[in-house]
Parts: C-alpha cells; sequence; structure tokens
C-alpha cells in the first residue's frame, strides 16, 4: 500500500508479447504473469480485442484491459509487446523494436506472414531470446539474430518476392524518396 | 473484390498450409520419427515446430501425452544439430511443467551446459533449470556458480536469470551465489549488469542496509545498461520512500540526488524513469520538479506517441499531487485533446479536468462537447468518470454539469457509458440536495425511451426513494405507472416496488396509489402480481411501524454471504429451518473517490467486493454456540495489539451482538522453530462485563494464522458498554525442526506475552446507516418514543471545522448524510447531519451545528429511541 507511486523493483517486466496475422489471428503469443490472462480462452478473446481495437489506428501503444501494449505493424502481420500500465513504456517500446527488428534481420526484411511460417522454428527461438517468463533476456536486435539467426547458414528459405512484399519495398522506397 | 479476396486466402494457405488444420493426435504420432537412427534433424525439427506451434495455438495436453513426447524428444539429443538441438531445449521448457519424470534429461543438459558449444550452454542452462526442484539444485549448484561468472555474455545472463527465477522456490539456495552475482555486476555486457543488479536486490531486498550500500556503491559509477539504471532508480525510489523526509532533506539526499543526475541521462528511457519518479514523490522541493516537468512537456510534443503517451500517462497520475506544477503544462494538455492516439487524447482530457479550476469548468465542458461524438465509447466513460469527481470537487457546478449530463444521456450509446451517465447523476443527487429535483427529471425522462433493464430497475429503485421527499412527489407517479403498462416483468415489478414506496412515505398519495396497485394485481407476470399484493396488503393496514419496518428501511442482508449461506445450507440437512440472522448486514460502505477509475485502465468489472468485515463475521458465525447470540448487529475494524515485528502476531476483531461481544484474535507464529499449542487470549475486564466463553485455537504451526475467541456479555447499564480491556497471550511452545516443522518432542511449556490494551469505544456499538431524506425524518421523529437530547461543547482541541467533523464522525462511528461530512473551506458555521443504530437497534439521529470563533464551538441534538443511548453519545463527546 505504501508504494503506491512506485513500481517494486523487479526483474518481470513484460506480462505478454504476441504476434497476430491480419485477421487478428494469433502466430504466437507468450503471456508471462499467470495472474494476467491466466486461460487460452481470455487471452484471446483479448487479443481479439486489441486487434480490433489497433488493426487500423496506426499509434503505437494503446491502453487495455489494465494493460499497456505498444505495437507495430508490417503487412499482414502485427507486433505487441504488453506490460502493466505502470511500467516505463519506453522500455515496452524497447522490446517491441528488439522483437521487430530481430525478426526483420532474421528474415532478410520481408516481414510477412508467409517468410515467418516458413521459418517458424527460428522465430520460436528468438522470441525465447528475447523475453524468458517476463524477464528481457536481450534487447539488442543484432545480438538476438546472433544466437539464433547465424544457426542456418543463409539456408532460409526466402523463395520469389510476393506481390505485398514487392508494394511495401516499392512504398518504403518511395517514403524514403520523399524524405529527401 | 469478393473473388480477389478469396484468391488471396487461398495464397495464404497455400504457404502455410504446413501449420494449418494440424490435428493433435496425429502430430504426437509423428514423434515417433524422433526414434530413428540417424537422427533426420529436418523433419525433426519440423514436427518438433508443430507441437510447439499446437501448444502456442492453445491445444492442451494431457500428462500423459506430454510425457511420452517428452520421452521420445529425449532421443534427439544424439543429433549434433543445432537448431534441432535448441528446439529440443524450448520443447523441454514447454512440456517441464506437464510432464512427467522429466529430471531425466538433467545429465545431458548439465553435459550441454558445461561444454563447449557456446550456443548451446546459454539456453540449455535456461531449460534445465525450468526442470530443477529443489533437491537436484545442490547437484548443479556448482556449475551455475561458474556460469554466473562467465566470461560469455549470453551464459551468464542466462544463469543469473535462471537464478533468479529459482530464487522464488529455493531462496536459500540461490541466496549463496550473491558473491557470483556481485562479481557479474561488473561484467562489461550490458545485459549481464541489469540481471545481476536484479538477482542480487532480490537477494538482499530484506536488509536494507545491505541495499542502500549496494545504490550508492552502483549510482557513483554510472553502469552502461539504460535497464538497469531504470531498476536502479526504482530501487532508490524504495528507500527514499521509506526515508519519509521532507522537501529540503530529500533534495539533499544523497540517493535523490542520484535520481535528479539520471535527468541528464543520454538515454530517453532513463531519463522519463526519472522524470517519473521525481514527480511521483509527493515532498518533491519545486527546484527539482521544475526540471522534470519540463521534461515531460518535452515528451508531449514528441512525434512519438509512445513518449507523449507517457508524458500524458505521468501527468495525469501526478495531477491531484502536484497540481501547480501540471497547470503549467496545461497548453500542451490542451494540444493534445485531438491527439491521433485516443488514449493520449482521453488522458490529456482527464488530467486537465482533474486540474481545472472552478472557473474553467465551462470552457472544459464546451471544449469536450465539441469532440464527445467523435470518440468511442470506451473513452466516453472515462470522460463521464472525469465529470463525476469534477461534480464532487465543485458543488455548485451542478447545472452545468447536469445539463452537459442529460444530453449525453440523449445520445447513441451502449450499455456501459450509459450506466456511468446514470452512476454520474446518482452521486450528483445523493450528494447534492439542490440538483435533486432537476436530476430525478431527467433520469424520469431517460426512463421513458431506455432499452437497458438494469438501468431503468435501478433507476425506478431511486425514484422510489428520493420521488416521495421531493416538493411534488406526484409528478413521478406518471413516469412510474408508464413503466408498467409498457415494460418486461422485470421493469414492471420495480416500478410496482418504487409505487409501493410513494404508497408508504406520501399519505396524500395512497389513495391513488392503492388503485394503481390494485390493477397491477391483474398481470400477467406472477412477480409483478406478488409484488403488488405485498405492498396492497401492507399499505392497507395504515399501519405506520409496518409501512417503517416492510417498505421503507427494509434491511438488506449481505449478497455474496447469503448466497454462499444459503449454499451451504443446501449442502447440509434440513432438519434446521434456514437462519437469516447468521447472515452479516449489508454495510454502509463509502463510495471511494475516484480517482483511480481516472486513468483509463478499463479494467473487467470487478466483483463486488466483499469486505474483511464481512469475511471475519461470516466466520465468526459458524463459531458453535454463536448462534445463540442473536443476530450479529457490527463487526469492527481490526486492531493491532503487537508491534508488525514481534515473535507473535495478533489482531483483534469485535464482533458486536445485542448484548453481548465476542473478540476474534487473529495470530500469527513467526518463528519458524516453534509449534504453538492451546493459544487463547486471557482478558481482564471491568466487573461488570462477563466472560462467557473462551475458545482456543488448538495449534499454531510457523507462519500460519489462527484464531482464538472470548465471548463477554455487555453490562445491563447501557452507559458502561464502553470500556478498556487489558490482554495476555497465552500458549504451550513446542520446539519443532524449522525445515519439516516437526515437532522435537511431545511436551512443550507454557509461555504467556503481553499484549496492548484495546477497547470498545462508542463507535464500535453503533453501526453507521445513511438516510438520503435526514432532515425530513430528523423532523419526523418527534413522537413519543423518541427522546432528545441537547448539549453545546467548546471544543478545544481542533481548530478548523473540517477537523471537528471528522473527529466527531470518528468518535461517534456515525454515517454523514448529503455530503455534510465535508465543509466548505472558508465557511464558519457548517451542520452536520449523521446517524447510526445502536446496538439494540435503537436508530440514532445526530445534529451538529458548528461554529468557529477562537476554537470550534458546537452544539449537538440527537434523537434515539432509547434514553441512556442518548446520554452515551452526548458522554462519548463530553
Amino acid at each position: 500500500m505504501k508504494m503506491d507511486g512506485f513500481l517494486e523493483p523487479s526483474l518481470n517486466i513484460i506480462k505478454g508479447m504476441c504476434i497476430l496475422d491480419n485477421d487478428g489471428r494469433r502466430i504466437m503469443a507468450k503471456y508471462y504473469d499467470k495472474n494476467v490472462l491466466p486461460t487460452v480462452k481470455e487471452q484471446k478473446t483479448f487479443e481479439k480485442n486489441l486487434f480490433s481495437k489497433t488493426h487500423r489506428a496506426n499509434s503505437e501503444i494503446i491502453m487495455l484491459d489494465g494493460l499497456t501494449c505498444v505495437y507495430k505493424s508490417n503487412v499482414d502481420l502485427f507486433f505487441y509487446v504488453m506490460g502493466s500500465t505502470q511500467e516505463n513504456e519506453l522500455i515496452l517500446l524497447s522490446v517491441l523494436n528488439c522483437l521487430y527488428d530481430s525478426i526483420s534481420l532474421i528474415l532478410k526484411k520481408f516481414v510477412e506472414k508467409k517468410s515467418v511460417m516458413e521459418n517458424l522454428e527460428i522465430i520460436m527461438l528468438a522470441f525465447d531470446e528475447i523475453c524468458d517468463g517476463g524477464i528481457i533476456l536481450d534487447a539488442d536486435p543484432a545480438s538476438v539474430v546472433k544466437r539464433v539467426g547465424d544457426l542456418r547458414n543463409d539456408e532460409l528459405g526466402i523463395g520469389e518476392p510476393t506481390v505485398a512484399q514487392v508494394l511495401q519495398s516499392a512504398r518504403e522506397q518511395i517514403k524514403m524518396a520523399l524524405l529527401k | 473484390m469478393g473473388s480477389f479476396r478469396r484468391d488471396k486466402d487461398d495464397d495464404d494457405e497455400g504457404s502455410t498450409s504446413l501449420y494449418q488444420n494440424l490435428e493433435k493426435t496425429s502430430v504426437l504420432q509423428e514423434t515417433r520419427t524422433f526414434n530413428e537412427t540417424p537422427v533426420n534433424a529436418r523433419k525433426c525439427i519440423q514436427i518438433l515446430t508443430k507441437i510447439l506451434y499446437l501448444i502456442n495455438q492453445g491445444e492442451q495436453l494431457v500428462s500423459r501425452e506430454a510425457t511420452e513426447c517428452f520421452f521420445a524428444m529425449t532421443k534427439l539429443f544424439q543429433s549434433k544439430d543445432i537448431v534441432l538441438r535448441r528446439m529440443v531445449y524450448l520443447g523441454i521448457k514447454e512440456l517441464s511443467s506437464i510432464a512427467e519424470d522429466v529430471i531425466i534429461v538433467t545429465s545431458s543438459l548439465t553435459k550441454d551446459m558445461t561444454g563447449k558449444e557456446d550456443l548451446y550452454r546459454a539456453a540449455a542452462i535456461r531449460a534445465l533449470c525450468s526442470i530443477t526442484d529443489n533437491t537436484m539444485l545442490q547437484a548443479v549448484e556448482r556449475y551455475m556458480k561458474q556460469c554466473i561468472v562467465d566470461k560469455n555474455g549470453a551464459v551468464s545472463c542466462a544463469a543469473l536469470v535462471s537464478s533468479y527465477k529459482l530464487a522464488g522456490q529455493a531462496g536459500d539456495v540461490v541466496k549463496r551465489w550473491a558473491n557470483e552475482a556481485q562479481e557479474a555486476l561488473n561484467n562489461d555486457n550490458v545485459m549481464v549488469q541489469y540481471h545481476a543488479l536484479g538477482l542480487l536486490y532480490y537477494i538482499r531486498k530484506n536488509d536494507r542496509l545491505a541495499v542502500s550500500k549496494l545504490v550508492n556503491k552502483l549510482s557513483r559509477n554510472s553502469l552502461k545498461s539504460p535497464y538497469a539504471l531504470c531498476m536502479l532508480i526504482r530501487i532508490s525510489c524504495k528507500l527514499i520512500e521509506e526515508e519519509n523526509l521532507s522537501g529540503e532533506e530529500l533534495s539533499d539526499f544523497p540517493m535523490f540526488q542520484f535520481v535528479e543526475s539520471c535527468l541528464r541521462h543520454k538515454s530517453e528511457m532513463v531519463i522519463y524513469e526519472a522524470a517519473h519518479a521525481i514527480v511521483n514523490f509527493k515532498n518533491t522541493p519545486s527546484r527539482v520538479l521544475s526540471p522534470a516537468f519540463s521534461i515531460l512537456q518535452l515528451f508531449c510534443s514528441s512525434p512519438k506517441a509512445t513518449l507523449r503517451f507517457a508524458a500524458v500517462r505521468t501527468l495525469n497520475k501526478v495531477a491531484m499531487t502536484h497540481p501547480a506544477a501540471v497547470t503549467t503544462c496545461n497548453l500542451d494538455l490542451e494540444g493534445l485533446i485531438t491527439d491521433s492516439n485516443r488514449s493520449v487524447a482521453t488522458l490529456a482530457i482527464t488530467t486537465l479536468l482533474k486540474t481545472g479550476a472552478e472557473s474553467s469548468v465551462e470552457r472544459l465542458m464546451k471544449q469536450i462537447s465539441s469532440f464527445v461524438a467523435e470518440i468511442s465509447d470506451e473513452f466516453k466513460v472515462v470522460v463521464v468518470q472525469a465529470i463525476c469527481s469534477l461534480c464532487t470537487k465543485y458543488p455548485r457546478k451542478h447545472t452545468v454539469l447536469m445539463s452537459f449530463l442529460s444530453g449525453m444521456l440523449r445520445e447513441e450509446g451502449g450499455l456501459e457509458y450509459k450506466t456511468s451517465i446514470v452512476d454520474t447523476i446518482i452521486t450528483i443527487i445523493e450528494e447534492n440536495t439542490e440538483s435533486k429535483e432537476s436530476g430525478l427529471s431527467h433520469l424520469c425522462e431517460f426512463i421513458e425511451d431506455c432499452e437497458h433493464t438494469s438501468l431503468a430497475v435501478r433507476i425506478l429503485h431511486l425514484l422510489g426513494k428520493e420521488g416521495p421527499y421531493s416538493n411534488n412527489p406526484s409528478k413521478y407517479i406518471r413516469f412510474i405507472y408508464n413503466r408498467v403498462i409498457l415494460e418486461n416483468p422485470i421493469v414492471r415489478s420495480a416500478a410496482v416496488s418504487a409505487l409501493g414506496q410513494f404508497g408508504a412515505s406520501c399519505p396524500t398519495l395512497l389513495g391513488n396509489i392503492l388503485v394503481l396497485l390494485n390493477r397491477c394485481q391483474m398481470d400477467p407476470d406472477d412477480e409483478v402480481r406478488d409484488r403488488a399484493t405485498y405492498y396492497l396488503h401492507i399499505l392497507q393496514t395504515n399501519k405506520m411501524e409496518l409501512y417503517k419496518r416492510y417498505i421503507i428501511d427494509r434491511n438488506t442482508s449481505s449478497l455474496i454471504l447469503l448466497e454462499k449461506a444459503l449454499s451451504d445450507y443446501l449442502n447440509g440437512n434440513f432438519n434446521d429451518k434456514f437462519d437469516l440472522a447468521i447472515v452479516p448486514k449489508a454495510a454502509v460502505v463509502k463510495v471511494e473517490t475516484k480517482d483511480e477509475a481516472m486513468i483509463v485502465s478499463n479494467n473487467a468489472v470487478r466483483p463486488t467486493k466483499i469486505t474483511r468485515e464481512e469475511v471475519s463475521a461470516a466466520k465468526v458465525m459458524q463459531i458453535p454456540g454463536i448462534k445463540e447470540l442473536g443476530p450479529l448487529h457490527k463487526t469492527c475494524p481490526t486492531t493491532q495489539l503487537t508491534e508488525s515485528e514481534t515473535e507473535y502476531t495478533v489482531q483483534c476483531v469485535k464482533h458486536i451482538f445485542e448484548s453481548h461481544v465476542v473478540f476474534q484474535f487473529d495470530c500469527l507464529n513467526t518463528l519458524p522453530d516453534v509449534i504453538l499449542e492451546n493459544v487463547r487470549v486471557e482478558i481482564t475486564p471491568p466487573e461488570e462485563f462477563e466472560i462467557k466463553g473462551i475458545i482456543p485455537c488448538q495449534k499454531l504451526p510457523y507462519n500460519e494464522l489462527g484464531s482464538c475467541f472470548v465471548i463477554l456479555k455487555f453490562p445491563e447499564d447501557v452507559l458502561h458498554s464502553a470500556a478498556t480491556f487489558g490482554a495476555t497471550l497465552r500458549f504451550t511452545v513446542i520446539d519443532c525442526d524449522p525445515t519439516t516443522g516437526e515437532p522435537d518432542s511431545d511436551v512443550g511449556y507454557s509461555d504467556e506475552y503481553m499484549l496492548e490494551d484495546f477497547e470498545i469505544s462508542v463507535a464500535d456499538l453503533i453501526l453507521k446507516t445513511k438516510k438520503s431524506n435526514f432532515n425530513a425524518i430528523f423532523d419526523e421523529a418527534n413522537t413519543e418514543e423518541w427522546v432528545e437530547a441537547e448539549d453545546t461543547f467548546a471544543l478545544s482541541t481542533v481548530s478548523t471545522i473540517q477537523e471537528a467533523v471528522n473527529s466527531i464522525l470518528k468518535f461517534l462511528g456515525l454515517g454523514p448524510s448529503q455530503n455534510t461530512e465535508t465543509v466548505a473551506e472558508g465557511t464558519h458555521t457548517h451542520t452536520l447531519l449523521c446517524s447510526g443504530t445502536f446496538k439494540n437497534g435503537a436508530d440514532i439521529l445526530l445534529k451538529a451545528k458548528l461554529a468557529l470563533a477562537d476554537g470550534v464551538t458546537m452544539h449537538l441534538t440527537v434523537k434515539t429511541t432509547e434514553p441512556d443511548v442518548a446520554d452515551l453519545v452526548i458522554s462519548a463527546i463530553g
């Protein structure tokens, strides 16, 4: 009660991380606090709710059901990192960036559902290297990738770029051109 | 468009078909492949991924399936494929909680953990710790210590994190690794620093001195990891908070200076953590406060939504503690009202509302009404809650706020939104008599066209309670009777009950009400007919005391406990009749100010709260013999009878019955090496009290809460009911083994322990009630059964009227009515209205007129149905 304004110092920072596809279906999800969304049913309802609130608004952060969620999307994927509403949002954001950048490095920038599914085992390992039981294990994408990405020596099955990927990279290029 | 969409889906299916429509049983069958030699790594990785994917999708494995799968997986240790091995670790972690005999892989993992391949080692440690139990831990302790100080960062991190997780269940063992953790703190790797600090703090957190040493040392040689710095700031804050320093002492305190210095760090994360910490201290001097607020202000205009969000959330949180400083950011906050991120916008609005001055209310409401139509229901609810707290703060503004709310009520919106508006209006009506008429008529209009049954029922109930005391009660009858004609059975029954209330409280309308109730007896629904018959029957008797007991003042039992008592009864034998008296009455709970609600957290609706008193009341009612004492009148809040850090801690809960009191002593044994037996509290009561019984607690092992009871009879003379008691804890001590809890011998020795004295005060004997129409009831209480006592006091110990009001309420334990417990600032006179019920059921009404002039003078008028009670109340003040 006395610690009203302050968080109890602890390494357990992350309450959950997930990746959803563009229909809001779960690709990967992990929840680390057994008091927060303890059952699969609650988790799925939460994800559905989260997706419906975030898939259109492109605004990076939302408070939902007593959790602060930072998010990011690309082509047909949505990445989320959840923490307590008292948590330092910038820490959560740094973890989200690490998750996204690591996956982007692993997939050679083709961050979309097809390549995630084709390399699911590596994505799972990366998930595990970033956060273990709610504790941030590593937040540097390069070092995460070093621990999991090198394992396959460029065997990654990246085939022909899909229409979506081409569009995406075209969009990026236009954006860059505009910025100049 | 439709066909294009389908094509796209087909395409998706092609690429992800590997993981679509997976079936648990068939995937588990595939694990047979694991037994093949040589191991086909590629195929096995795929199967393992499928299993993990299934589990992640929410598929549950039963213990047998998990165990089979786990054992199949152990075969894969033969393969040298790195990815496969890593997937096996992942599988081990995932299945370790479901499968049996998981320790079988200990040796394989220990080998990997101490081996040469760095890519195995870190992950192997984490997998190993997920399967280790306390007994196994001793065996791997040596390796863990080595790994913590390993020069490979990943290995060291893995070891530290695993130790941190293990510390929860095997604290004693992990404590021995403190030296290694200390060494790891000097590691160059940033994450190692962070994890080492986390572990060290966890190990030492109960040793204040060690923690402050740690902080002092680390705050000097700047840590490189921003995460570690954030952690260090949090630890410092915890220590500073415990110091309880004043403003000036605070700014000279080294740890605080460290936090302040973090404001100049280069990482935004650390800057924010420090600013957040500084503004959260209640007595930060303004010299330090202003740079922290400037940082938050800067964040408010950041292009990054997360930064804006973080800043506004912090401002919102401290709006009440540092209103002046938050007001300096008002311009930035107003800019954020239209922010594209809805969470940011809502937080900005509510912050503005919190800090808004009385004069700016109109302007703010205008601003809100310009965008309220565009935001989602969820945020509207937050806005309404903010308005609600504004009403409490500025009662004079009720006309503006009420008309705004009624406007919102007429617009489209879901149930939750409407409920919050109705809640707010009801709060305003309850707290502010002037607004009652207009509020009630807004609500009447609303139920004319309300699709939500639950809301209509609540409003009808409110009309029944408040309507009869308004200037023109008859105008509500039409609204209520319309419901009887037009609505569903639930609303109809509520409307009938409301009519009954009018009949009982307004004699002039009785004739009309009887006609209406007569018509309701033709209703097709059973419940509606039953209620109509019930009220008709009572109202036709024309007896005021029946009206009072069965219509106006119906006691409500605590619903949760009633439900529990009934289900217990259904499981028991039906020879005894169910006794409603064993269910405690619902306590009048003061609605807490909703500051917390204003920070946007749309928490799932919390289950109705049972107060702690209600829980212990339910417990005491189960003691054999207690039922004979009659219904429980009141359970008082807990009092501590020991210091909190002594060998035994004892708390006392007083349960008051009509002529008895039951003391419940909750005892806790904090010594791991003894068991207490036959624990009882011996009390020395004043001679007028009579001890009726003592129920000891048979056995009290380490760290368990046990209760013993003492039952006393109150003296006949009410004036002696309040008294002080001395108490001693007596028990038999038996030594035991601290680890197993097995007693060393059968015989113990008796011992005793002095407890602090405690008292039954007048407040303990009185149950708070809340009368919404206090003045009407007070004026009516002039019949024969009522006694009136008056006295005038000069209160020397208090200097303001508010203090006087607080102490009256505290000493007498009465519940205030009509918001008279808050005294407007700057006034010199005030009238406090409060009421309660004495333990013998006598109603107490108290009107205190207070005036301020060289100290507070008070004129007290007490009306009650028992002369002795009036004397007792007066004497409690004297």
